[in-house]
């Protein structure tokens, strides 16, 4: 009893010492005793081996001398066990005395007396080097250039990639608005005998007609007004290399024969030339509409569309990609914290739900400006449900999703901000004034500032966007 | 002329190189006396950032707490000395090294143990 009365007086835990190294030095990973004063008390022999310190060097010292983790400098974990929280468990890493990065996990938790007033902290520490390593092999090739993903239908497609950058083929790339058909022709292009020559992209529908074409096949001096000087156009600075073709569905037809016939004998007559120019590119085209209903309304010549679909590559969307979501969402998490030098580790548990039950009309695209204005707004180092933009609560809450019709959803996602503000509108029971604000935030995010930009994807005039700015107090 | 360049983290020795992002620099004339002394805090911690500054900056010698290998064979191969996983107040380890007595691992917050 007598004892006990004393170890009140002091830290309890110097009774036990001896018997707690015993205790320690058995369990196989890294354990450290930390006294309130955050210094090494006791280290275990796998911490000893783990980090490089042995026992006596480290006693005494701050434990972010013996550690040397990652979280020491953004908040120390041990000191938020000790003012309040109950157990901390996370990733980091930590450099050894051989100056190496290992990856570990730490779990936190308190040592509390009789009244249950914390007196310490006990930390354990992870090598998950192995484990990682182990996961890289079995998971195999995850991403291919830039593209990431770890479903099926991702591992076929990062597949065929690897086949089709062996061949000269034409490729038609087809998907939803956002799921990175951009990415797989610079992928092909870059893994392609061709990727020391150029690669040209130009989007079809940017263009009214006549300017097209002499963007495309390029123009004598003097084939129309203004033509002061010859141009030689995308085909032909694509020779030797790639030319990609974005949105070949709002190709005019008339060009769509003149893009036939290049494809059949890589040559092509410039605007106001009588001489076939040669040009030695690679076509890849890609469209986010449907071909073959084109071709039944008489809007796509069905010979082009052959011609072009030599090789086929459909992306799936992002709806369909299982897990992809959630690796997709800790690739941008990581991208944007080391954009904008912020330290966030992770989504909550409770907005990982939320981010999992979302249809994402626009696809990876809208999934990067999802995670981009929650990083923007994140002040913790996860994130939390209200950085999230509102409309994601909506989707959930209101049990409908954002999209009815997720398959045809150009109009939704040119317009998604138009969209949601009917479907807000629809909802009496939300705080207008709230969501207009976080409208107009999201606006301005997505826009990367441009206020112009902004007010077009709200819909609004430039006045009425000033106007509510200003009643914000956003501006 | 030797220029020191100490990573620092409040008072002391920064516990990790890649997380620093204030420095101390101290310049030294022929008879190692300390001719100027400045604290520089960086915009946020980056090892590549520190590592340029370091080489721009025309630094001889480099005290720290941990480094990754690669960072240390870098500066090593650039012809920075570098001293690392040292430990204490950084004036108490700069007295040391103008003393010629700091090494690798220099401890200085060390509690004799009863173990």
């Amino acid at each position: 009893m007598a004892e006990i009365e004393e170890s009140k007086a002091c830290w309890p835990i110097d009774h036990l010492r001896m018997d707690i190294r015993e205790i320690i030095d058995g369990i196989p990973v890294g354990v450290a005793l930390i006294s309130p004063d955050l210094r090494i008390h006791a280290i275990n022999r796998a911490m000893e081996s783990l980090t490089g310190f042995n026992r006596k060097e480290a006693y005494g010292v701050p434990c972010r001398y013996i550690m040397r983790n990652n979280l020491c400098p953004i908040g120390c974990p041990a000191r938020k066990i000790l003012e309040k929280e109950d157990q901390i468990s996370t990733e980091g890493d930590i450099i050894n005395l051989a100056r190496q990065k290992v990856p570990v996990i730490i779990n936190l938790s308190p040592l509390k007396d009789h009244d249950g007033k914390p007196i310490g902290v006990i930390e354990t520490v992870e090598d998950i080097s192995l484990v990682r390593e182990f996961d890289q092999k079995i998971q195999g090739p995850s991403s291919y250039h830039n593209i990431i993903g770890h479903s099926p239908q991702m591992e076929e497609i990062f597949k065929t990639l690897q086949l089709i950058s062996q061949t000269d083929s034409s490729v038609l790339i087809t998907g939803e608005t956002g799921t990175g058909k951009d990415l797989v022709a610079e992928a092909i292009h870059i893994s392609s005998m061709r990727a020391k020559g150029p690669f040209i992209k130009i989007n079809c529908g940017a263009l009214p007609e006549n300017l097209l074409e002499s963007e495309l096949f390029g123009h004598k001096r003097g084939a129309f007004t203004g033509a002061v000087e010859d141009k030689q156009g995308r085909f032909r600075m694509a020779n030797n290399g790639t030319i990609y073709l974005t949105e070949i569905g709002d190709l005019p037809l008339s060009l769509q024969v003149k893009l036939l016939t290049f494809l059949d004998d890589k040559e092509f007559y410039p605007l106001g030339s009588n001489k076939p120019v040669k040009s030695d590119a690679r076509v890849i085209a890609a469209t986010h509409r449907d071909l073959n209903k084109m071709v039944r309304q008489g809007t796509f010549r069905e010979d082009l569309k052959f011609r072009l679909k030599v090789i086929r590559i459909e992306l799936p969307p992002l709806r369909e990609r299982g897990d992809d979501v959630r690796l997709l969402m800790n690739h941008f998490l990581q991208h944007f914290s080391k954009k904008f030098n912020k330290q966030i580790k992770g989504f909550s548990l409770n907005s990982i739900p939320i981010m999992l039950n979302y249809t994402y009309p626009g696809n990876v695209r809208e999934l990067r400006n999802i995670v981009e204005f929650a990083v923007n707004l994140c002040q913790d180092e996860v994130i939390h449900p209200e950085n999230l933009p509102s409309y994601l609560h909506e989707s959930v809450t209101m049990g409908v999703p954002v999209t009815d019709n997720p398959a045809n959803t150009s109009s939704n996602t040119s317009t998604p901000l138009m969209y949601r503000e009917s479907l807000y509108k629809a909802t009496s029971h939300f705080d207008w004034e709230k969501i207009e604000r976080q409208m107009i935030a999201e606006a301005l995010a997505q826009s990367r500032g441009n206020r112009t930009g902004s007010a077009k994807l709200l819909g609004w005039g430039r006045a009425t966007f000033y106007r509510k700015l200003k009643k914000y107090k956003l501006g | 002329m030797e220029k020191i360049l100490i990573t620092i983290y409040e008072e002391d020795v920064a516990p990790r190189f890649d997380l620093s992002s204030v420095v101390f620099i101290a310049s030294l004339n022929d008879k190692r006396e300390t001719i100027e002394r400045k604290t520089i805090v960086l915009t946020s911690a980056s090892p590549e950032e520190l590592c340029h500054m370091i080489l721009s900056q025309g630094i001889t010698h480099l005290i720290c707490g941990g480094i990754e290998d690669e960072f240390y064979q870098y500066l090593n191969w650039k012809k920075v000395e570098i001293i690392d996983s040292v430990i204490g107040h950084y004036e108490e380890v700069l007295d040391l090294f103008l003393k010629g007595r700091l090494e690798q691992g220099t401890n200085l917050m060390f509690q004799k143990t009863q173990g």
